[in-house]
């Protein structure tokens, strides 16, 4: 392979192996594969502890995570790791210790697949079913378009220069680059693929592939990044280098309002309502399999942001080069530094892990609305006993391929603010945290309070949405003074404490549930040793 | 006593997140590291450690369960 064609085809080649080898392994997980509903889409309740860990970590840490992470870094500084990196290592690990290994156990005990089967059983409510997929499908939707719009943005930008004459654009950072859609398109289906015959099995393998990938890769992008921007002889003084031409404001948060870092903190309980999370939560093999994942992923957290923010405050120095110049869109600033300081192969591979994070994330939410779809409507209204297992299969791999053929076709229009709606999408899901922890640990919860705090959630929600000009206004935050002092939050403290108040209020002047219901979810279960005492009182909630 | 100390723990973690103090501080650690970064990495160790106690302390017994599935559908139980 001469250095010409290494040059113009290099990360294309590795970019397509990578791929390839995600598919063989998809199949190869599909060769365990069980034949019943249960293994397809909770894989046997068979996973341990670390590919647990690494199907966790890898859902969460989505495209924002390399992409993200360092184009917020470049527009805002160092600060975005302590508002959204050093926060989820706290939250993700409660959420996983206090609602994860609950749900777990009462998934195992009573055969709950999704949560919307948990929600309809503890609330004695079918119709809750009814108004929780459309919000979580809707919530869902938007994080999957950012997923796979962004995976045809890095397959551009890594390949621009290899096809000039097909794919020529007017931004010289993408000419030639394999255009969106067909990047895009690939990505859906390398993912559909082995979700399709793999299932969760399939899914967790995957996940854990990528993790190592993206994990692996990203510390090289780093120490790359470094070398060719410091152009020393050590990293230590490479690091020194480059840090020091980097503007006071990002490397401190003169710009960051403390009320929004601070109420940003709320985000992450996201985590606990997340429906993809839920059915991997239901594939641990034991209620033990959780606690590596609890210990390890503020750490894997840091290894993977930490390096990502330094390099996104290192692209607003002077010692990046005049040209190329530096895209416009921050979220292209990772993929436009491995692409111009790094060589085709090992920017091949770099995109490669980039990738990686992406897919290990869409292909979790696809098998999930797939088995909300397939699980909660069909067979849920004709009647799960009337359709085999294989039946059911079926069904599910039916709504997989729709769902990730509506995702791409919604992908293909204009989507200039998608990108912003990634913050609404949580706010949502954190937004309903208060519902799922009180289903777990306040007996007292009716079901009307839980329709009171969904509605509440929708209302505020989509009042402040509508008031931040449809997520357009980034900027968009929730003032509250006193005297002359006025502070900004952001939307989710609101939307989150309307939510809590209407569920308690209404909870407490409703009919409480029954006591067969009580005694099927807080009696047969004893919670952290010396801790929440379920059953008995709740030290969170206070008495029933 | 061992739930409350790390409870109590969580959520003196929780405060020391908001580092109001390091918020404008220019300062680069081994002359690399940005002091605001250093500090909320610590925070990341932190909390692992914070987890990894309160696994080996306040770790949930009597959650695996002893039954097996429910015959009946959850879904049967719901309201019409």
């Amino acid at each position: 392979m001469d250095a010409a064609f290494r040059e113009q085809f290099g990360e294309l080649i590795i970019i397509s192996f990578y791929l390839l080898l995600l598919l063989g392994l998809g199949l190869a997980a599909s060769r365990l594969f069980r034949g019943t509903r249960n293994d397809y889409l909770l894989a046997s309740h068979s996973i341990g502890p670390f590919l647990l860990l690494m199907s966790l970590f890898g859902t969460t840490m989505t495209a924002f995570a390399l992409v993200g992470s360092s184009g917020e870094a470049f527009n805002v500084g160092i600060g975005v790791y302590g508002m959204l990196a050093s926060s989820s290592g706290i939250i993700h690990s409660l959420c996983f210790f206090l609602i994860g290994i609950k749900l777990w156990s009462l998934g195992r005990r009573h055969g709950y697949t999704t949560q919307i089967q948990f929600f309809r059983d503890r609330l004695e409510s079918d119709r809750i079913g009814l108004l929780l997929f459309p919000i979580l499908v809707g919530l869902v939707i938007p994080y999957l378009l950012i997923g796979v719009i962004a995976s045809g943005t890095v397959i551009q930008t890594m390949t621009s220069g290899a096809f000039p004459e097909w794919f020529p654009t007017s931004d010289p950072g993408t000419n030639g680059g394999v255009p969106n859609w067909l990047g895009s398109l690939a990505t859906c289906l390398v993912v559909l693929t082995y979700v399709f015959f793999g299932g969760m099995r399939g899914t967790a393998w995957a996940n854990a592939f990528q993790t190592i990938v993206f994990m692996v890769l990203g510390i090289l992008a780093f120490h790359v990044i470094a070398t060719r921007l410091g152009g020393e002889q050590t990293l230590l003084e490479n690091l020194r280098k480059v840090t020091a031409a980097v503007p006071e404001d990002k490397i401190t948060r003169i710009d960051m309002s403390k009320m929004r870092f601070f109420t940003y903190l709320l985000i992450p309980l996201s985590v606990g309502m997340f429906p993809h999370l839920f059915q991997h939560w239901l594939t641990a093999r034991s209620a033990s399999s959780f606690k590596l994942p609890i210990v390890a992923h503020p750490i894997f957290i840091m290894i993977v942001w930490v390096p990502c923010v330094l390099i996104g405050i290192w692209a607003t120095s002077n010692l990046i080069p005049a040209k190329p110049p530096l895209p416009s869109n921050p979220n292209a600033i990772l993929p436009f530094l491995v692409k111009t300081q790094t060589g085709p192969l090992l920017g091949g591979l770099l995109a490669a892990g980039i990738l990686a994070a992406i897919m290990s994330s869409l292909d979790s939410q696809f098998l999930c609305l797939g088995t909300i779809f397939s699980n909660d409507i069909v067979a849920h209204y004709y009647g799960q006993e009337k359709i085999s297992d294989r039946g059911q299969i079926a069904l599910a791999r039916i709504f997989i391929v729709a769902i990730v053929a509506i995702t791409y076709l919604l992908s293909l229009f204009p989507q200039r603010g998608v990108f912003n709606l990634g913050v609404w999408c949580f706010s949502g899901f954190a937004s309903l945290f208060p519902l799922v922890f009180a289903a777990l640990y306040w007996r007292r919860l009716s079901k009307a309070g839980a329709y009171a705090s969904i509605l509440t959630t929708i209302v505020v929600w989509g009042l402040l949405f509508f008031l931040s000009d449809f997520g357009a206004n980034r900027e968009f935050a929730v003032t509250i003074g006193w005297g002359e002092k006025v502070v900004e939050t952001m939307p989710v403290a609101t939307i989150f404490l309307f939510s809590l108040v209407a569920m308690i209020v209404v909870s407490l002047c409703s009919k409480p549930p029954s006591e067969q219901t009580v005694g099927k979810f807080f009696s047969a279960v004893s919670l952290p040793k010396g801790g929440l005492q379920i059953g008995h009182k709740s030290p969170t909630m206070g008495d029933n | 006593m061992k739930k409350l100390w790390i409870w109590s723990l969580v959520a003196l973690l929780l405060v020391f997140h908001q580092d109001n103090w390091f918020w404008t501080d220019e300062r680069l650690v081994f002359g690399f590291m940005p002091v605001g970064l250093l500090y909320h990495a610590g925070i990341s160790v932190a909390a692992a450690c914070l987890w990894f106690a309160a696994i080996y302390l306040i770790w949930p017994e009597g959650i695996e369960p002893t039954e097996t599935r429910e015959q009946q559908s959850p879904q049967g139980k719901a309201e019409a």
